[in-house]
This record gives structure tokens, sequence and C-alpha cells, in this order.
């Protein structure tokens, strides 16, 4: 009996030295990224003329705030979201450059459509949700049905796209949803979502824990939303056939065709998949804080979602990762101006780590692949018999 | 005294995960020689072969080339040292000229600028040395696998190649283009080149070679003279049996007709006439060869089959049911088994565990798929079935299909698609790159499967293979089919006319 247990507690012992082993392998990179990218950063801030250890103390004093810490986490979901968006297309091969433009479009739609309906709470949500989910698809659709019908190559029609949606949101904000009543109001803006259409916060889930937040932060409840669309992702690509026919038509698209796999009605779904996700970037931060759509409404994050989804391997656990600590940087940057130091260099740094990271993998895989090496002479001594012999021809 | 060898491999091992793939193997070949390697599948072949081209670093051992002690960090350094490799798998951009393709990563240049007059000026130089007949300015798409294989080789003798690494060369090429091939290589040997073979088809070895050395199991185990020995005797040192033959035993053919082809006519992308007007059927129990030389529309005849390209004309019925216009997936779920002709290409995912690549192709059905999911345990307990009963030799299910040899990839492959029990298997080339050993039991498993039913449609460069299973014959050329021949009166020298279009009037 006691045998038993013991073995047992072995094997798992085994099993979570296994693990924590490939937990540590896999965060080997990012963090040698982190580490070259902070001393690459430190050259900058030094031709700054800033004082590197000053500048990274204040980001991590500042960034370490309660309130700080909220504030990445809204940070991090459109981020999250947007990294998402390109990394189901990356799994197929596909490089849907025009996330930003769907997102601008879905968020126009939200606000708009969100603000002309009143409905109960839960419904008003779920519609403005929707919206901006479909927004993203209708916007997707031009460059899908160009690449399916026409082969049009979709990096060059999402980026065209992205032209299009600029002029497109411009113009409907000015002309049709402008809901200045004297033009002395600046900000050109949509209506306001009523209550009921806004996303309830989650501070009371850190209000649980005794931690005081001051006044005007609120941890955006989409947050919930995200992380079940991030496990959804993960099913979807992993445990699924749908997810299967897709990485296969990735890796390797004859083996996939000749498999049953149709390519182009894979190609279209996962391009309006994509374009969904995408929708949502913005419905984070217009349900948790802003209740309409402005003319500054937040830019660029289509693109740092593709810089997102490359630091984190298109896995959405990857991409959380990635997500989170752009997070951190583009808030505890705020502090740098007070300092004197352009928070620019901030973007120089996610450059760089995505950069770094992109050179890290690629060194950590050969380095592991050579230390399972060693380890395969060390476990294998020379009198074991190849697999080969012994068994019948 | 005598003359230093041009390659010396003493005490190589090289470990992977779970496997030996070479154990203090050595190994000399001397200067201006054709030595072949045989061994069964997994035996380390292509392992040795890739440490001698710096592909692979070995645990262990010293390599030593035209005298000298070297250390191959990479293909680089092999090049370097005068050593170069044709792969197992073709690796020629098919948009790219001949010239191109040669010249790809080894650009003459003059100044920064590309000098492509030397380089065609060289390449016809070489060419013409060899008797390769190679076009500089062909398109790659439009060649055959022969002259394919010849790029393959001017590539190397181009970035100055005196060492020659030949991977299983002649695997999909018919008796012809072996002579062909042969041909050069003997040029090459006359010009004092140097050449390393891998082969499983023991003839041919015998005929090339100058010195054969075999390898079991990781080792070297003997190295002989091939005039001292019989084919019989390398299979009997290799794998200890005895050679096999292909040959049917009394025809299992029914009545009933499960592939109907009617008047199939496929244009290619470019407006030329693919296959033309074919039509023959299979029947249940019978297995129907296709013998032509690679090119001649039997590809297409088999993408149309599969539904992978636009009809131009024709009718294809499966078991009764018109499946003209159905998709591939309904096809190959409604009992169309495939395998490919080359294996890395339509076949594997090569990153992928064998349970994923056990799943290609049928992912959809039981044991791979309970509804919408992925059942990842029945899919691995269908593929240590498949291990074990088609012999693919690997350390467990879940190592990525690219650390299998070739043999034991095409067994996978070749499993997969017997253990889905189909109604109707396209197999091409199904025994490409399998030892003789494996090979016999590939055979026997497809007359076990032919007796209980399995309408086959076999496409083969191995005339042996064809000749000793099919139940008819049909001969593609020029996207037509040319003959129907009697496999139980035909010989392979007749065959073999009748594929170059010699053979219309004795049909
Ligand atoms: N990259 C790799 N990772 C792990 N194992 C490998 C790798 N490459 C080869 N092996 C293993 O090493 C052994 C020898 O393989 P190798 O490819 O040299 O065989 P081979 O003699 O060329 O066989 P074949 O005739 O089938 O091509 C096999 O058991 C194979 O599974
Ligand atoms: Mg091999």
């Amino acid at each position: 009996m006691i045998r038993r247990i013991a073995t047992h507690l072995q094997r798992l012992a085994h099993r979570v030295w296994r693990v924590s082993r490939r937990a540590v392998l896999a965060l080997m990179a990012p963090v040698l990224a982190l580490v070259f990218s902070i001393a690459m950063s430190s050259v900058f801030l030094l031709l700054a003329d800033a004082s590197p250890l000053e500048a990274y103390s204040q980001m991590w004093s500042y960034g370490t705030r309660s309130d700080s810490l909220v504030s990445m986490v809204n940070r991090a979901v459109p981020l999250y979201m947007s990294a998402l968006a390109v990394a189901v297309g990356m799994k197929m091969g596909l490089l849907n450059i025009g996330v930003e433009g769907q997102y601008r479009i879905a968020a126009v739609a939200a606000a708009a459509v969100g603000s002309w309906i009143v409905l109960p709470a839960p419904l008003h949500v779920a519609v403005i949700i929707i919206t901006a989910a479909v927004a993203g698809m209708a916007w997707i659709t031009i460059p899908t049905v160009l690449k399916v019908t026409r082969g049009v190559h979709e990096v060059i029609s999402t980026i065209m796209m992205n032209f299009i949606s600029i002029g497109l949101t411009a113009w409907l904000l000015a002309n049709w949803l402008d809901s200045r009543e004297s033009s002395s109001d600046l900000l050109l803006a949509t209506d306001y979502i009523p209550e009921s259409g806004r996303f309830p916060n989650l501070n009371w889930l850190i209000e649980l824990f005794g931690v005081e937040l001051r006044a005007g932060t609120n941890l955006h409840g989409f947050v919930v939303v995200a992380a079940l669309i991030g496990v959804g992702f993960y099913i979807v690509i992993w445990r699924t056939r749908f997810g299967f026919d897709l990485r296969a038509a990735g890796i390797n698209r004859q083996a996939a065709l000749v498999s049953g796999v149709d390519s182009k009605a894979m190609v279209a779904k996962v391009l309006l998949i994509s374009g969904a996700l995408a929708g949502l970037v913005g419905i984070s931060q217009m349900l948790g804080s802003f209740y309409r759509y402005t003319v500054d409404f937040p830019a660029q994050l289509g693109f740092t979602g593709i810089a997102v989804a490359l630091l984190g391997r298109n896995h959405p656990a990857g991409i959380a990762i990635g997500a989170l600590l752009f997070g951190f940087m583009e808030r505890s940057a705020q502090i740098l101006d007070l300092e004197g130091i352009p928070k620019e260099i901030v973007t120089i740094m996610q450059g760089i780590i995505v950069i770094s990271v992109v050179v890290a993998y690629e060194l950590v895989r050969r380095w592991r692949e050579a230390q399972a090496q060693r380890e395969v002479s060390r476990e294998m001594p020379e009198a074991t018999q190849s697999t080969t012999e012994g068994l019948p021809a | 005294m005598t003359p230093t060898p041009a390659v010396e491999l003493r005490g190589i091992t090289k470990r992977f995960p779970g496997v030996i793939a070479n154990h203090d193997v050595d190994l000399t070949v001397s200067r201006g020689e054709i030595h072949a390697i045989v061994g069964e599948n997994g035996a380390g072949k292509s392992t040795l072969m890739k440490i001698l081209y710096g592909m692979q670093r070995p645990d262990e051992g010293t390599i030593t080339v035209e005298g000298d002690r070297i250390d191959l960090k990479s293909p680089t350094d092999a090049i370097e040292a005068g050593i170069g490799m044709v792969h197992q798998h073709f690796m020629l951009a098919d948009n790219l000229t001949v010239l191109e393709n040669v010249i790809l990563g080894a650009e003459t240049r003059k100044g920064p600028l590309l000098d492509l007059a030397e380089a065609r000026r060289r390449i016809t130089e070489l060419s013409d040395t060899y008797g390769f007949r190679l076009d500089p300015d062909r398109l790659v798409e439009e060649l055959g696998v022969g002259e394919r294989q010849r790029i393959e080789i001017l590539k190397v003798l181009f970035r100055g190649a005196r060492i020659l690494i030949l991977d299983e060369p002649t695997a999909v090429l018919v008796p012809q283009e072996v002579d062909e091939l042969f041909r050069n290589l003997r040029g090459l040997r006359d010009e004092g080149v140097t050449m390393l073979f891998i082969s499983h088809k023991l003839d041919e070895v015998l005929s090339i070679a100058d010195t054969v050395t075999v390898i079991r199991g990781g080792t070297t185990v003997t190295t002989v003279d091939p005039a001292d020995v019989t084919a019989r005797d390398l299979a009997e040192l290799m794998v200890g049996s005895e050679l096999p033959t292909p040959e049917t035993r009394e025809s299992t053919v029914t009545d009933v007709v499960q592939l109907e082809v009617a008047g199939l006519t496929v244009r290619d992308a470019t407006g030329r006439t693919a296959i033309d007007d074919i039509g023959f059927s299979v029947r249940r129990g019978e297995i129907v060869g296709i013998a032509g030389v690679e090119g001649n529309g039997q590809h297409d005849l088999i993408n149309a089959l599969l539904g992978l390209v636009p009809l131009d004309s024709g009718r294809i019925v499966l078991g009764g049911v018109d499946i003209t216009h159905h998709s591939t997936r309904r096809r190959r779920e409604s009992g169309m088994g495939y395998i490919p002709q080359d294996r890395h290409r339509e076949g594997l995912l090569l990153p992928e565990p064998l349970w994923e690549n056990a799943m290609l192709g049928h992912q959809r059905t039981v044991p791979f798929a309970r509804g919408p999911w992925i059942d990842a345990k029945g899919a691995k307990e269908r593929t240590e079935t498949i291990l074990r009963s088609f012999d693919v030799r690997a350390p467990g299910v879940g190592i990525p299909a690219h650390a299998l040899s070739g043999g034991n990839q095409q067994k996978l492959i070749v499993g997969r698609e017997m253990t889905a029990s189909p109604t109707l298997l396209i197999a091409a080339h199904p025994t490409r790159g399998i030892d003789i050993g494996a090979q016999a039991a590939v055979w026997e498993e497809l007359r076990v499967a032919r007796a209980a039913g399995l309408a086959v449609l076999l496409v083969s460069a191995d005339l042996e293979e064809l000749i000793g299973l099919s139940d008819t014959l049909h001969v593609i050329y020029g996207g037509r089919l040319v003959a129907e021949l009697d496999p139980a009166a035909v010989t392979a020298p007749e065959l073999g006319s009748h594929m170059t279009g010699a053979g219309k009037g004795a049909a």
C-alpha cells in the first residue's frame, strides 16, 4: 500500500518536474528577449540623456500601483483581441493586416447602434457586441471575396481597406453620427450609449481583496469575455476537427487539400472569424469607459496586435502574456513625461522586444535541440541497441 | 602505399531520442568509385549521409575527406570540402528555369551583379561533359522527373562537388530513366567523381556500384564486391530474409464495378491537354495497374479522381454513385483511399506528431473524431495499431513525422490508408523507399485487401511490382491510355517499350 502511494508520488513528482521544466523552457525565449531589449532600450535612454536605471525604477514603481495594474489589464484586453484576430489567420498562413480598419468600422457601428437602441441591460450589451463582430466581419468580406475568387493577396487588400476605413469612419462621424449640439464642442463624437448598454466593471472583485481603488479607476468587465474567447480559441484550434483542418492547411496546404480540406471555404471561414474577432478590439474600452466613439478613439491597436501575436507565437496563453506586457509598458510609460523623458521610448522598446523575441525563439530552439541531443547521449549508454535491431524483419 | 581514400568515416555514432541511428560506423570510400549503401528502413543510411553532408553533427567519430580530418558544422562546410548531396526529395523551384535553379544560392558574380553569362557557360559545359542534355532556359515545371533528377545533380556539380551523395535517386524513375541516370553517373565516375549511392533496388545497386556496404541496425555489417554477391545475398545480409517477388496468387476479381471512369479529359493551367479521353474501370477485388513514364498524365489522372482539378469532360462513378461533381472530402469519405507519390508534399504534416499524421485524410471519422471533436485518445490508439501492424519503427506516437526515416514515413501512410478500410485505393508508388522486407509485407497487405474486395488503382515506376500485382494493366502515354496488356503474359522489357510509345503496334 505504502509502496503504491510512494510510486504514485514519485510519478507525480516526475510529472511536476517535467511540466515545470517545460514551462521554464517555454519562458526562456521571451525572458531572454526582454533582457536584451532592456539593454538596448538603455542605450536609447542614454542617448536621450536620461538615466536608464532611474527611468526603469520610476516605471516600475508607477506601473505596479494598483490603479496602474488595472490600467494595464484594460490596455491589454484590446491588444489581446487584436492579436487573436491576427493569430487565427496566421495559423493558416493568412496575414490579416486589416485588423486596424476592421475594429474602427466595428467601433463606429457598435457606438451608433448602441446609442440608438434601448434594451434591457444584458440584451443591450449583447446586441452591441454582436454588432461589432458582424461589422468587423463585414469589413473583411471584400478582401475575402477577392482572395477566394480572384486570388488577390489578403495583405494588399486589407491594407487598402484600412485606408478606406479611416476615410469612411471620419465621414460617418462628421455627417451622420455627430452628436454635438453646438459647434463650440470641439470633440467630434457619437451619442453616449445609455447605462443599459455599458459593461459592468469588475471593481468589486478587486475590492474583495481589500484593495482601495482611486476614484475613476475601473476594471473593464469585458476582460471576462476576452478570456472566454481565448479559451474558445484554444479549444477550437487544437481540439476540434475544424481546428485540425485549419492547422493542416497552414502546415501543408497540398496535403490538407488531398485530405479533403476545401481550401477556399477554409480561407473564407478563417478570414471571417479573424474579422469578427477584430471587430471586438475596441469594445472593451467603449463599453468600459468611453461609452461612445470619438475622433480620438484609440488607434494603432490593429498593428500592435500583429506584434503581440508574434510575441505570443499565435497561442492564446502566449498572447495573453504579451498583451499584458505591452499594457504594462504603455501604462508605466506615462510617468516618463513627468521625468522629462519622451515616452515614445516605450514604442521603441516594444519594437525591440518583438524583434528580439523572434531571434530568441530561434536561438532557444537550437539550444534546446542541442540540449536534447546531449541528454539522449547521456541516457543511452554505448551498449543500447538501436530500435531497429532485434525486431522481426 | 594505398591511395588516400576520398572519404573515411571512423566510429560515427549518432543518437536520437529513443533511437541510436548510427552506432560506431566505419566507412571507407575510395576516390572515383560508386559506393552503394544498402540497409533496411531506419537502418541509418540517410542519417550517416546527413552527417557527411554537415546536416547532422555526430555524437562521436571522425570524418576524413581526401586525407584531411574535417569538422562539418553545416552543409556550407561540406560544400567547401567538395561534398554535395542530392536529397531523397527534390528541392527545386518549379517556376524558375533550369539555370535559375542551378545557380540559386551559388550565384556567380561580376562585381555586385549576377554574371548569368558565366553561369550559363559553366552549366552548358558541365551538361555537355556528362551528357546531361539540359537546356538552361527551360522552366522546371515543364520537365519530367528524370530531368529534374539531373538538375539536382548539376546543382551539386556546379558548386564544385567532387564527392556526390545520392539518397534514393531512382525511387520514382522507370527503367529507361534509370539507365540514362546510370550512364551519367558512370560518366561522372570516369571524370574522377566519387559517389555514395543509396537504394532499395538491389539489382540497380549491383549494376552500378563498385563497392557495396551493408548497414544493419545502425552499424556497418560488411563491405562486399558486387561481383561476388547476388541480390539475394544482399537481402539476406540486410534483413536476414529472402528476396520477395510480387506475384499475384489466384484472381479474386469480381463482377462488381467499383470505379468507372469514362471520357475523362483534363486541361492543365496552361491549357495543354493533360489527360485525354481516358476510360477504364476497376472491379472489386481487382488491381488495375497504370504503367507509364512519369509526366505522361498519371498524376493528372489521380488529381481528377480525387477531385483536385476541374474536369473538361467525363464521368466518374464510384460504387454506383456518380461522384463527378463531389468534393474531395466527399469522395474520400465515401471510401477513396490515397497513397500519394510524394509523401512529403501530399501525405504528411512533417512537424506534427505521428498520431495527427495518422488522422490526415480521415480526420472526421471514428476513431479519430467524435462529433466535431478530435478524439486524441482514439487517434493515438489507432496509431499504435498502425505502427504495430505495418512495422513502422518509431519510439512513440508523439514524435514528429520528420523524425521517421523515409521508409517508415511511407509505411505509416500505407498503414493509415489500409487501416481505414477503403473501397477504392489509389496507390501511387506505394512501396517507394520501402526496404525489400517491408515491401513484401505491403504487397501481402494489398493482396489480402484485394481478396476481401478492395479495388486498387496502382501507379508505379517499378515494373516488377506492376506486373506482379496487377490483374489488368494499362499503359499511359501522352495523357492517353494507349494499350491494355495482360500482366500474366507481358515481360518488363516489353512493358518498358510500350511506355515510351514504341509498342503501339504491338498492343
Ligand atoms: N531528426 C530525427 N529525430 C529523431 N529520430 C530520427 C531523426 N532522423 C532519423 N531518426 C531516426 O534514426 C533512425 C535512422 O534513420 P535514417 O533516416 O537514417 O534511416 P534510413 O536508413 O535512411 O531509412 P530509409 O531507408 O527508411 O530511408 C530511424 O530510426 C529514425 O527514426
Ligand atoms: Mg533514408
